[in-house]
């Protein structure tokens, strides 16, 4: 029988943990098909962060490490200055990397530390049961602004791709979203080149997915992508932020 | 104890690398020795002293409080460790900077114009290197040529061109004949 | 083994570690361990190392985590306001079951406290290195010699039992300079299966990883881990002591300390007390069974620490109340003088008589 459709070699045979509609799901194919297609699953060192994705070493089908709460950057970076010719991934919630990871997000990106993150937004604190995050948007409720955050008392969201995009370090920076069929091809296109752009030896590589957490909305899934579409994309606009060459030196040579 | 010497002054006087240039010599002749600094916040413009203990037999500690010879390179260093030297030590006073004698008569006392000495022959900011070139006369704690040596191997290269007027400050301190209080 | 050369403690422990193959160096500049980090920096691009200055230590930290997951022999160096950030970390590479070696060059504390020389961190170091059960092998030096001999042997015990290692220095043995000399040859660490280097397609993924939801399991990884940790107990105590043989009162003290109570020793001996000093060299594990056995020969102990006592808790759950312990302590990044010791000491003796 002719075989039309498989699952990635990218990911090992776990069932995953995530509530139903969650588009980690999504996001962890999308990383691992990438990683295949590119043919570096077998070079591939994956960094997990604390947060919803604090299981994905069980899933992704390569070398895994788990960070503590928001030092993945800096743990990559150190998987990297060892092993130059490895691909080396940080897969991050917005937790993790805007709120308690900031200054390892900020200073792995001006170093130009040749590593891809890909970046969870979902606008809340899944994994302890519905906070509020960094990405948080005004006016939205959570568990711990139960009025609605309040810009002028929490203060404002953290527009990652925006803060990164002046940042030197930094060679790609997509934001991308995973609520349609056509923003999952996108977003597929925006990891590959990230991945790509690391393998280029170019520098820094993020790509922003906004997701869902149906279960911490308060939502069906249904809901949910229809909240990615309406309330997300107008305050985190889609699109590339940064594409160019931080001038490394190639890979390989030591840094 | 070959040499038990705390020298004292403030920073940028060269008084750690007096101390260095001291103990370099006992890793020439394979004794030895230890030298400690004391340091503060600032790197330069501060007090600053170093103990450099050199022997035939293991240092068991390098930290000097009751010097057996001292060097004082001014006038808050004069003040704060001559009473410490111990009975029967000796203190050397850069004249050309403290204007100061100290009371005690159990010690030997040196007041040397080290700085002016330096001045007056060419080789400004070597007073430290002349007062050296003194403790080892009245000390007599290794040979001038080891002393010459160890000078070659504490200048890095970048100052190598300083060699010439750092051997003949040595000597010149090693030659004055101080008037001994 | 000849050649010899006259280093800064902080300068030598550096030059040990490259010697022992040490190519990546993560550090945060913090006084007095500053020298580490600026010589790993002039030396590191000419060996093909890396030398590379974090953000922050908890960043640096993180970063031996990272290297160390990979395989490399990775350390980092602070003093101790800068330890207390890595504890995270140092708790996280302990739960991962990975070598690092940590440098702590302590100053007084807590909070800021001053740059100047202090034992205050021993609590930290032995007791909570970072969250949850674990240990750290500590390491204490107290020459410039040692310095190089124990990062060396930091690496390699690391190594071996898979566990973190600390060398636990002080400002003044840092900025000490004495005689030192390197072996002519440090072995290539051993291969690491474990290590995260890719799969190449070829074998299963290798996970390195602290967190275990179910508790009879992370139960279960942590007695493992105090199988290993009973097994260092056994094999890689280290202590050493000086005229010892026939003393009646015996000082306890470690790093520069130890040495400032050797001059304290002789002071006392020439005034009649027959004083002895017992030096434990690892403060973990420490030397408790072997102090006790000391302690069986002598009428009195004294501990002295720069710290308001801290590894006088280790002397008396050592000693188990068979001889009376004192303490003797200066803190705030005072050293405490040979004489001052020595008076203590001569006190001890006057008391019992």
């Amino acid at each position: 029988m002719a075989v039309i459709f498989q699952k990635t070699k990218g990911l090992t045979d776990c069932e995953t943990h995530y509530c139903p509609g969650c588009t980690h799901g999504i996001v962890h194919r999308l990383v691992a098909e990438c990683l295949e297609e590119l043919g570096v699953l077998g070079k591939t060192v994956g960094v997990c962060p604390v947060g919803c994705a604090v299981m994905a070493y069980d899933y992704f089908n390569c070398d895994m490490v788990e960070a503590p709460h928001g030092r993945a950057p800096a743990v990559a970076t150190g998987i990297k200055r060892v092993q130059p010719g490895n691909v080396v991934f940080t897969y991050q919630g917005d937790g993790d990397l805007a709120a308690i990871g900031t200054a390892e997000t900020i200073h792995a990106a001006t170093r130009g530390e040749n590593i891809t993150v890909i970046f969870i937004n979902n606008a809340i604190y899944g994994m302890t049961g519905g906070q509020m995050a960094p990405t948080t948007l005004p006016g939205q409720v959570t568990q711990t602004t139960p009025y609605g955050r309040d810009t002028g008392y929490s203060g404002f969201p953290v527009k990652v791709c925006e803060l990164l995009q002046n940042v030197d370090g930094v060679a790609f920076a997509e934001r991308t979203a995973v609520n349609t069929v056509a923003h999952i091809r996108q977003a597929k296109a925006a990891i590959k080149k990230a991945f790509t752009c690391q393998l280029e030896g170019r520098g820094f590589s993020i790509v922003e997915v906004l997701s869902t957490c149906p279960t911490n909305w308060g939502m069906t899934p249904v809901e949910a992508l229809g909240w990615v579409e309406e309330k997300m994309i107008p305050y985190y606009p889609l699109g590339n932020f940064a594409d160019r060459d931080v001038h490394r030196k190639p890979e390989g040579e030591n840094v | 104890m070959i040499l038990n010497m705390l020298v004292a002054g403030f920073g940028g006087q060269g008084v750690l690398f007096m101390g260095k240039v001291a103990a370099k010599t006992a890793m020439l002749e394979e004794r030895f020795v230890s030298w400690l600094p004391s340091y503060g916040p600032e790197m330069r413009g501060g007090t600053a002293n170093c103990a450099v203990c050199i022997d035939d037999k293991e240092i068991s500690c390098p930290l000097i409080t009751r010097p057996e010879t001292l060097v004082v390179l001014n006038t808050p260093s004069f003040e704060r460790f001559t009473d410490a030297v111990k009975p029967g030590g000796r203190v050397f006073v850069d004249s050309s900077l403290v204007d100061k004698k100290t009371d005690r008569t159990d010690i030997d006392a040196f007041y040397i114009p080290s700085t002016g000495l330096a001045e007056e022959n060419g080789l400004k900011g070597l007073g430290n290197i002349v007062m050296l070139g003194q403790v080892l006369r009245q000390t007599a704690f290794t040979g001038l040529e080891t002393l010459v040596q160890s000078m070659k191997e504490c200048v890095p290269a970048s100052k190598a061109f300083l060699q010439e007027a750092n051997e003949r400050a040595l000597r010149l301190g090693f030659s004055y004949c101080a008037v001994q209080a | 083994m000849s050649q010899k050369y006259l280093m800064k403690g902080n300068e030598a422990l550096a030059e040990a570690a490259i010697r022992a193959h040490c190519r990546h160096f993560f550090g945060y500049p913090i006084t007095p361990q500053t020298e580490v980090a600026a010589y790993m920096a002039k030396r590191m691009p000419k060996i093909g190392g890396t030398y590379l200055q974090a953000e922050s230590e908890v960043a640096a930290i993180n970063m031996v985590l990272g290297a160390a997951s990979a395989g490399a022999r990775a350390m980092t160096s602070s003093s101790s306001p800068g330890i207390s950030l890595k504890t995270e970390g140092i708790s996280y590479i302990a739960a991962s079951d990975l070598p690092a070696l940590i440098i702590n060059v302590m100053r007084g504390g807590p909070g800021l406290g001053g740059i100047q020389p202090s034992q205050s961190d021993y609590w930290q170091a032995t007791r909570a290195p970072g969250h949850g059960d674990a240990q750290l092998l500590v390491y204490a030096p107290s020459s410039v010699q040692e310095m190089v001999d124990l990062v060396i042997r930091a690496f390699e015990t690391g190594e071996k039992y898979r566990c973190p290692a600390m060398l636990l220095a002080d400002g003044m043995l840092g900025q000490m300079m004495e005689p030192v000399s390197f072996p002519d040859e440090i072995a290539l660490p051993a291969s690491k299966p474990w290590a995260l280097t890719g799969t190449g397609e070829k074998r299963r993924p290798n996970i390195i990883n602290s967190l275990y939801l179910t508790p009879s399991q992370l139960e279960e990884i942590v007695r493992k881990r105090f199988e290993r940790y009973e097994l260092i107990k056994q094999n890689e105590v280290l202590w050493d002591s000086y005229r010892l043989e026939d003393a009646e009162y015996m000082v306890v003290a470690y790093g520069a300390t130890a040495r400032i109570c050797k001059a304290a020793v002789e002071i006392a001996r020439e005034m009649g007390v027959k004083a002895g000093l017992f030096r434990p060299v690892t403060l973990w594990p420490y030397p408790t069974s072997q102090l006790a056995e000391c302690a069986k020969k002598v009428s009195r102990i004294l501990c002295v620490e720069m710290s308001m006592g801290q590894m006088v808790d280790d002397v008396r759950l050592a000693v188990n109340g068979t001889c009376p312990v004192s303490f003797y302590g200066r803190t705030g990044g005072i050293v405490p003088t040979p004489e001052e010791i020595a008076q203590q000491i001569t006190a001890l003796a006057a008391a019992k008589a």
